[in-house]
């Protein structure tokens, strides 16, 4: 059941630093994620949750250790492994549907012209955005253009999609939406998520596990957190459900206790 | 009406008024200069103050007499012809290397100092050495824009790749755009708006180079036109020249600008 889909072993990221020891960002990184599992990894900033995202979408290199996708040595970025990034990262001068299509024609070069224009108007559609697919990213709001970040890492039938700190500069009720928006999309297609975040309802409400991280420099997994509910999920009617209060707690209790962290 | 379309023909004129009358002043002062009455005659035709019915400059642009004695439209057209050639060379060589200077660090390292040292180089400095190199006119004053104008080309392109976010180049990392897919897809559509204000300034400055390169290579051309009209004491044609001059000058500027502005993605979809 649990075969190995994406591993990392023994990761470690170092930054030198000149006439000094190098600086240890992450080290001793061990994780297993199963084919089609939602992951949230969660710690404080400077916890090199990022970095480690990074060093999974390729964009940045490990100094020590390898990250195993499908026993695969994961070697620089690859459309296989897609990236949502906090700031959507849209082209501006692309509409909503171009930019799109310009992933999918990269990635899947042989579609025909009616199968390249059905399968962005697919991905539009999954996230609601069939209105303003003609619009540029500067006439659509905040919330909209993450929705077409996601609809452009998913249209490349991506095997991870990796999701740092996704809605982290939305204010909190257009972040409730795109969380529906993402569990609806997880119902329909199945995908493997590992998704950044610094809050502690996000990272419960969407994932199967959560991933504590300790505090930098030499961060690594403190707590792996396993979320037994039922999905789909029901924000409101979780509130009162004891397996997430639970996780909650054991959450709070890990960055509040164990690993509190003093703002300077 | 707009006051503020009132205010922006009204306050014009009252400097048109002042300029007039600083100029006749001057004409007063200095003998011989032409009055501002004297130079719209021989712009557009009169009596002049001999007493002589004389044919315009302007009213007459495209007359031929011969190879020397042409028209101030032919004179303008000569020049355009020039600033144009030198224009679109500095851009078709200057485009290009701005991009690689942009997205090489060694390739800045190795260029900038001689950018920084070249670019001041008056264009005067070069023709003497264009001249001595190509035994023309016309190439000698189409190399000297090409080589004056180039640098704001250069300088601004590379300016625009240098302002390509490094999220774009994550998304192009991502989905494995190769060197040419990241120029045409992600480097380019950022630094045209770049691009062109580098060419409108390039422009700016071959229009502003075509006027003394021919003055000191002679032959056909706006430039020369106004050395000849020197030399032929016909100070009120250097006037008329010198409107002209800016007159196209601001024409020019102007067409590059809606250029520049339909081709940046930042002045459309904005909310």
């Amino acid at each position: 059941m649990s075969k190995k889909f994406l591993s990392l072993e023994e990761i470690e990221k170092r930054f030198p630093i000149l006439a000094k020891d190098d600086y240890v960002a992450v080290t001793n990184v061990n994780l297993e994620i199963k084919e089609n599992e939602i992951v949230a990894i969660i710690g404080h900033s400077g916890c090199g949750k990022s970095t480690l995202l990074n060093m999974i979408s390729g964009l940045d290199a490990q100094t020590e250790g390898a990250i195993l996708l499908e026993n695969e040595h994961v070697k620089g970025p690859g459309p296989e492994r897609a990236v949502v990034f906090q700031n959507h990262s849209l082209l501006p001068w692309l509409s909503v549907y171009q930019n799109i299509e310009m992933a999918v024609k990269k990635v899947m070069p042989e579609l025909s012209a009616a199968e390249l224009r059905n399968r962005v108007e697919k991905f539009i559609s999954m996230v609601n955005l069939d209105h303003a697919k003609d619009k540029l990213p500067g006439e659509i709001s905040g919330g909209m253009k993450q929705r077409v970040g996601i609809a452009r890492a998913l249209s490349i039938k991506p095997k991870v999609l990796l999701m740092d700190e996704p809605f982290g500069a939305l204010d909190s009720l257009t972040r409730a939406n795109l969380q529906e928006h993402l569990m609806r999309i997880q119902e329909n297609v199945k995908n493997t998520v590992i998704i950044i975040t610094h809050d502690i309802d996000e990272a419960v409400l969407l994932s199967d596990r959560v991933i504590m991280m300790t505090n930098g420099p030499d961060a690594t997994v403190g707590e792996i957190l396993e979320v037994n509910l039922q999905r789909p999920r029901d924000r409101v009617a979780l509130q009162s459900n004891p397996e997430y209060i639970r996780c909650r707690e054991a959450i709070l209790s890990f960055l509040y206790e164990k690993f509190a962290k003093d703002d300077e | 009406m707009n006051k503020e379309l009132i205010k922006k023909i009204v306050l014009p004129l009252i400097v048109l008024v002042i300029i007039i009358q600083g100029w006749s002043g001057i004409a007063h002062i200095v003998e011989d200069f032409p009055t501002p009455s004297e130079t719209y005659v021989a712009a557009f035709g009169g009596i002049n103050s001999d007493g002589d019915e004389i044919v315009g400059v302007l009213s007459d642009p495209f007359y031929v007499n011969n190879q020397d004695d042409k028209g101030i439209f032919w004179q303008i057209v000569a020049s355009l012809q020039r600033v144009f050639a030198g224009f679109v060379l500095a851009v078709l060589v200057g485009v290009p290397l701005g991009l690689f200077i942009g997205m090489s660090k060694n390739a800045q390292y190795a260029f900038d100092p001689f950018i920084q040292i070249l670019k001041p180089v008056s264009p005067l400095a070069w023709l003497p050495l264009l001249l001595f190199i190509f035994q023309d006119i016309s190439m000698t004053a189409i190399s000297t824009i090409f080589i004056t104008s180039i640098w704001p080309i250069i300088i601004n392109t590379t300016l625009g790749v240098k302002n390509v976010s490094e999220d774009y180049m994550n998304v192009a990392k991502v989905l494995q755009f190769s060197p040419l897919e990241k120029i045409v897809q992600i480097i380019l559509p950022v630094s045209v708006p770049y691009i062109f204000t580098g060419m409108r300034l390039s422009l700016g400055i071959a229009w502003l180079v075509i006027v003394a390169a021919e003055m000191l290579t002679g032959g056909i051309g706006i430039g020369f036109w106004i050395w000849d009209e020197y030399n032929n004491l016909n100070y009120n044609n250097i006037i008329i020249g010198i409107i002209v001059v800016g007159l196209i000058g601001y024409i020019l500027d102007l067409i590059m600008g809606k250029i520049a502005d339909y081709f940046d993605y930042t002045k459309k979809g904005r909310v």
